[in-house]
C-alpha cells in the first residue's frame, strides 16, 4: 500500500483528492463510508461558512443577513434565477472541460485562455460573415463552431508544448493565457476597434439577430443552457462509460503503467486537451453570442479558474459538476446584492468559494490519511 | 502511534485554518484601511464620509423600515463605473446622489459601483441596474460614458423606468447617435470650460514649456476635453505670456480606459512618471483617478519641479496639495436633484442637457455644474490670471473659434467661424499642435 508514496513528476492531481481504489474498495462498508464522506464534506461546508462569517464580522457586517441577501439575490425573482443560469452555462462548460484534463492527470491552467480564444474566433467569424447574405442562424452556428475549434487548438498548443517541448502544462497554460489576453487587447484597440474609439470596453456590439435568442425580457438563452447541459452529459459518459474514458484515467493515474499496458499515452493527453479546449472555446463562443454580444478583454470572466476550483472541489467526479457549478453561479450572482444592500465587497463570494475548496481539500486529505492509517493497521 | 498521527493531522489542519484566517483578516484589514484613508482626508471630505457612513448604517435599517412605509420613500438607483470613493469621477457622482438625498427629503439612493466587466466579471451594466430595481429603485442613473450601450439597452427594456445617462448623447435629437427612447435623458456639464481653465493654469506654471495630458480612453468626449486643455494652454501661452505657440509642447498619452485596470490598460502611474521624466513639468489628468497628482507629489518630494491638475472631484487636491495647481470638477448635485424631482413627481420627459457653468460663480455648489478649485501650488500671479480668464469666458470668450485645424492639418473651423455644439461634441481628431493619438492605432 505504498502507491501514494510514489513521486509524480508533475503536480498531477494524485492520491488524496482523486477517486482512487479507496472508493472502489469493500462493498460491505460502502454505505457507511459514503455517509462518513458526506458528513465530512458537510463539515467542510459548515467550516467554510464559519470562516467567511468571521471575515464578515471582522469587516463589521452581519453574516446572517449577508447570506440572506446572497440567497435573495440569487433566487428572489425569475430574472435572478435566469441570471444565475446565464453564469451557470460557462461554468458548466469550463468545469466539465477541466474534468477531462484532470482525468488525464493534467492541470489545464490554460483554460482561461482557451475560453478567450473561443470568444476571439467566434467574434472573428461573426465579423467576417455579418455583412454577407447568409442566414443569421447559420452565421451563429459557424461562429460557434469556430469558437470550439479556437479553444481546442489553443489547448492543443499547450498539449503540444508539453508533449514535444517538455513545457509543463501549468507554465505553458499560464503563458498562453497571457498571450490570449494580449491578443484580445490588440484586437480591441487595433483592428477591431469601434470607429473613432480606443477603449477597453470592447468591440462594436453585434446586431441582435447575430445573438442566440433569449427568453423574453431575460438574458438567458435556452440554446446555451442546452449546450451546457449536453456538455456535462457528454463528459460524464466519456469519463464514466467509455473505453476511451477509462484509458484517459489510466493515463492520469499512472502514465508509465498505462503506456506499458499499450495505451497511447501522449495521444490521449492531447485528446484530453483538445476536448477541454473545445468545451472552453464553446464557453467563450456563448459569452460572445449570448451574453456580451461583442468581444471584451474580460470575456472569460474568470470562469476558467472557477471551473478548476470546482473540479478540485468535487474531486473530479463528473456527476457533481452541475449542482456545484450551480451553487457557485448562485453565489456569484447573489453576491451582487452585497455592495448594494450592505456596502460590502462582492468578492466575498470569492472568499466563500476559496474557503470551501480549501477546506474540502483539507478534510479530504485528513480523511485519506486516516484511511491509510486504518488500512496499514488492518494489514 | 495512531494518536500521534491524528494529532499531527489535527495540527496540520489547524495550521491551514490559521493561515486562511490570517489571509482573510489581511483582506478585511485591507478593506478597513481603505475606509480609514478616506475618513482621514481633511477638509470637506470628512463631512462627506461621515454622511456616507450615516447612509450605510441607515441602509441596513431602512430595509426593515421600508417594509412599513414603502410608498413614502422614493428610491433612485445610481451606477458608477469606478469605486464610489475614487477621489474622482465616480465620487463626484456619488456625492451628487448624496446631495439629492439631502435636499429632497423622502428620497433614498441605492447604488452599485465598480460597474465594469473587469471589476465585476460576468455581469453587464443592464444587469447591475436591474439589481437596483430589485432594491425598489424607481429611476436609474448610469453615470459613465462606458455605459452607453448598457443604458440604451436598459432604457429600451424598461420603458416605464426614467433613465438618466450622464455624458451620453442617446437623447440628443441633433446628435449623431439619437435613439428615440421616451424614458432616456442625458446630462453633461460643459467641462470644456473647466479644462480650458486647467490649460491656462498649466501654461502659466510650466517652466519647460512641456505639458502632458494623461488621457483615459479615446472617444469624442475625451478628444474634445484634451483639445480644450490645449486651447486654454495655447491662449495663456500666447495672450498672457506673449510666447511663440511653437515653443509649447502638448502631448496626450492615453491609457485605454477611465482608470487603471492592471494588465488591461496602461498603468497611469507609469505614464505620469514618463511625462515627468521626459521634461514635462505639468501633467493634466483626464482620467477618473488621481495618479498624476500623486506622482507629481512624489517627484516634487524627490526634488523635481513638478505640478499636476487632477480632474472630476473637488476634494481630489488633498492627495498632494503642495503640487496641485487646481482641479476642474463636476458638481452633479443640482442637476441630479432636478432629475430625481422630475422623475418622482411623474414629470419625466426626455431631454439632453449640456450645461454651462454658473458664470456668476462657477464654484457655487447649488448652481454650477462645472467648477474650478484653485490649488496651493498655483502662484498668486497665475491665480489672478486664471480669474481673469474665467471672467473672459463668462464675458463670452469662445476658444472654439476659427481658424482651427485638426491634428492632420484639415481645417475644422474657418477664420472667425464659431463651432456648433456638434462640432465640439463630436470633435473628430485632436487639434493641430497637439501630439498624441487622435484615434486608436
Amino acid at each position: 500500500m505504498t502507491e501514494s508514496g510514489s513521486t509524480t513528476p508533475t503536480p498531477v492531481p494524485e492520491g488524496p483528492t482523486r477517486p482512487g481504489p479507496a472508493e472502489a474498495g469493500g462493498k460491505g462498508r460502502f454505505s457507511r463510508r459514503t455517509w462518513i464522506n458526506l458528513g465530512l464534506q458537510l463539515a467542510a461546508l459548515v467550516l467554510a461558512f464559519l470562516l467567511t462569517s468571521v471575515v464578515l464580522l471582522v469587516a463589521g457586517a452581519p453574516p446572517f443577513q449577508a447570506y440572506i441577501e446572497i440567497a435573495k439575490g440569487a433566487a428572489e425573482s425569475f430574472t435572478d434565477v435566469s441570471n444565475v443560469l446565464v453564469a451557470w452555462v460557462p461554468l458548466l462548460l469550463a468545469s466539465a472541460g477541466v474534468l477531462v484534463t484532470f482525468a488525464a492527470g493534467l492541470w489545464n491552467i490554460g483554460v482561461e485562455g482557451q475560453i478567450v480564444l473561443g470568444a476571439v474566433l467566434t467574434t472573428w467569424v461573426l465579423r467576417l460573415l455579418m455583412a454577407t447574405s447568409l442566414p443569421p442562424s447559420l452565421i451563429i452556428v459557424l461562429a460557434m463552431l469556430a469558437g470550439i475549434l479556437g479553444g481546442a487548438l489553443w489547448a492543443a498548443l499547450a498539449g503540444v508544448l508539453k508533449t514535444f517541448g517538455g513545457v509543463n502544462e501549468i507554465f505553458g497554460g499560464l503563458g498562453l493565457n497571457f498571450v490570449a489576453t494580449a491578443l484580445t487587447l490588440w484586437l480591441i484597440f487595433g483592428p477591431w476597434k469601434r470607429p473613432g474609439i480606443g477603449s477597453m470596453s470592447g468591440t462594436e456590439p453585434f446586431p441582435e439577430q447575430l445573438g442566440l435568442p433569449t427568453l423574453a425580457g431575460e438574458r438567458l438563452s435556452l440554446w446555451s443552457l442546452a449546450l451546457g447541459l449536453l456538455a456535462v452529459i457528454f463528459v460524464y459518459i466519456l469519463l464514466e462509460r467509455t473505453h476511451a474514458g477509462l484509458r484517459l484515467k489510466a493515463v492520469g493515474l499512472n502514465r508509465r503503467a498505462a503506456f506499458l499496458l499499450g495505451v497511447p499515452t501522449w495521444q490521449y493527453a492531447l485528446l484530453a486537451f483538445f476536448v477541454c479546449g473545445g468545451l472552453a472555446g464553446l464557453a467563450g463562443a456563448i459569452q460572445v453570442t449570448a451574453v456580451y454580444h461583442r468581444l471584451i478583454p474580460s470575456i472569460s470572466s474568470g470562469y476558467g479558474f472557477l471551473g478548476l476550483m470546482i473540479g478540485m472541489l468535487i474531486a473530479y467526479r463528473a456527476i457533481w459538476v452541475a449542482p456545484v457549478a450551480l451553487f457557485f453561479a448562485a453565489l456569484n450572482i447573489g453576491s451582487i446584492q452585497l455592495p448594494i444592500v450592505l456596502k460590502l465587497d462582492s468578492t466575498l463570494s470569492g472568499v466563500l468559494q476559496g474557503a470551501l475548496v480549501l477546506l474540502v481539500l483539507l478534510v479530504e486529505g485528513a480523511r485519506q490519511r486516516y484511511l491509510r492509517r486504518s488500512r496499514t493497521r488492518a494489514v | 502511534m495512531p494518536a500521534s498521527r491524528s494529532r499531527r493531522v489535527l495540527i496540520c489542519s489547524a495550521l491551514v485554518v490559521v493561515l486562511v484566517l490570517m489571509g482573510a483578516f489581511a483582506a478585511a484589514c485591507g478593506e478597513s484601511e481603505e475606509e480609514t484613508t478616506t475618513t482621514a482626508a481633511p477638509g470637506p471630505e470628512s463631512t462627506t464620509t461621515s454622511e456616507a457612513e450615516a447612509t450605510s448604517t441607515t441602509a441596513g435599517e431602512t430595509t426593515t423600515t421600508a417594509a412599513q412605509t414603502p410608498e413614502e420613500e422614493y428610491v433612485f438607483g445610481m451606477v458608477y463605473v469606478g469605486p464610489y470613493n475614487d477621489n474622482g469621477w465616480s465620487q463626484a457622482n456619488y456625492e451628487g446622489g448624496l446631495y439629492v438625498e439631502e435636499n429632497l427629503p423622502g428620497t433614498k439612493m441605492v447604488y452599485v459601483d465598480k460597474a465594469n466587466t473587469s471589476d465585476r466579471p460576468g455581469t453587464t451594466v443592464e444587469q447591475l441596474a436591474e439589481e437596483l430595481l430589485a432594491q425598489d429603485a424607481k429611476m436609474i442613473m448610469f453615470t459613465s460614458d462606458d455605459m452607453k450601450d448598457g443604458a440604451l439597452a436598459f432604457a429600451a427594456a424598461h420603458p416605464e423606468i426614467p433613465v438618466l445617462h450622464t455624458s451620453g448623447d442617446g437623447a440628443w435629437k441633433e446628435g449623431k447617435d439619437f435613439k428615440d427612447l421616451p424614458n432616456l435623458s442625458n446630462v453633461m456639464g460643459k467641462m470644456e470650460y473647466g479644462k480650458m481653465i486647467a490649460g491656462v493654469a498649466a501654461a502659466l506654471t510650466t517652466k519647460t514649456g512641456k505639458i502632458g495630458y494623461l488621457g483615459p480612453l479615446i472617444n469624442d468626449e475625451t478628444r474634445r476635453l484634451a483639445a480644450s486643455v490645449y486651447l486654454g494652454a495655447k491662449y495663456a501661452w500666447t495672450e498672457y505670456l506673449g510666447k511663440d505657440p511653437a515653443e509649447l509642447t502638448f502631448r496626450v498619452d492615453w491609457i485605454g480606459f477611465w482608470f487603471n485596470i492592471p494588465g488591461v490598460t496602461s498603468d497611469p502611474t507609469q505614464v505620469a512618471d514618463n511625462f515627468f521624466n521626459q521634461g514635462f513639468d505639468v501633467v493634466v489628468s483626464g482620467i477618473d483617478t488621481t495618479e498624476a497628482l500623486v506622482e507629481a507629489g512624489k517627484m516634487a518630494d524627490a526634488g523635481k519641479e513638478t505640478w499636476a491638475i487632477p480632474y472630476d472631484y473637488v476634494g481630489s487636491l488633498s492627495e498632494a496639495p503642495q503640487v496641485a495647481l487646481g482641479v476642474p470638477y463636476f458638481n452633479w448635485g443640482p442637476e441630479y436633484l432636478k432629475a430625481v424631482t422630475a422623475a418622482r413627481e411623474g414629470n419625466w420627459s426626455t431631454f439632453f442637457n449640456w450645461i454651462d457653468p454658473d458664470w456668476a460663480d462657477i464654484n457655487n455648489p447649488d448652481t454650477s455644474i462645472v467648477g474650478f478649485e484653485k490649488g496651493e501650488a498655483l502662484s498668486a500671479e497665475a491665480a489672478a490670471k486664471v480669474d481673469e480668464f474665467i471672467a473672459e469666458l463668462a464675458g463670452g470668450l469662445n476658444l472654439f473659434t476659427g481658424p482651427l485645424n485638426l491634428q492632420d492639418g484639415t481645417p475644422h473651423l474657418a477664420d472667425g467661424e464659431v463651432a456648433t455644439d456638434q462640432q465640439i461634441w463630436y470633435l473628430p481628431q485632436l487639434l493641430e499642435g497637439m501630439e498624441g493619438q487622435s484615434v486608436s492605432e
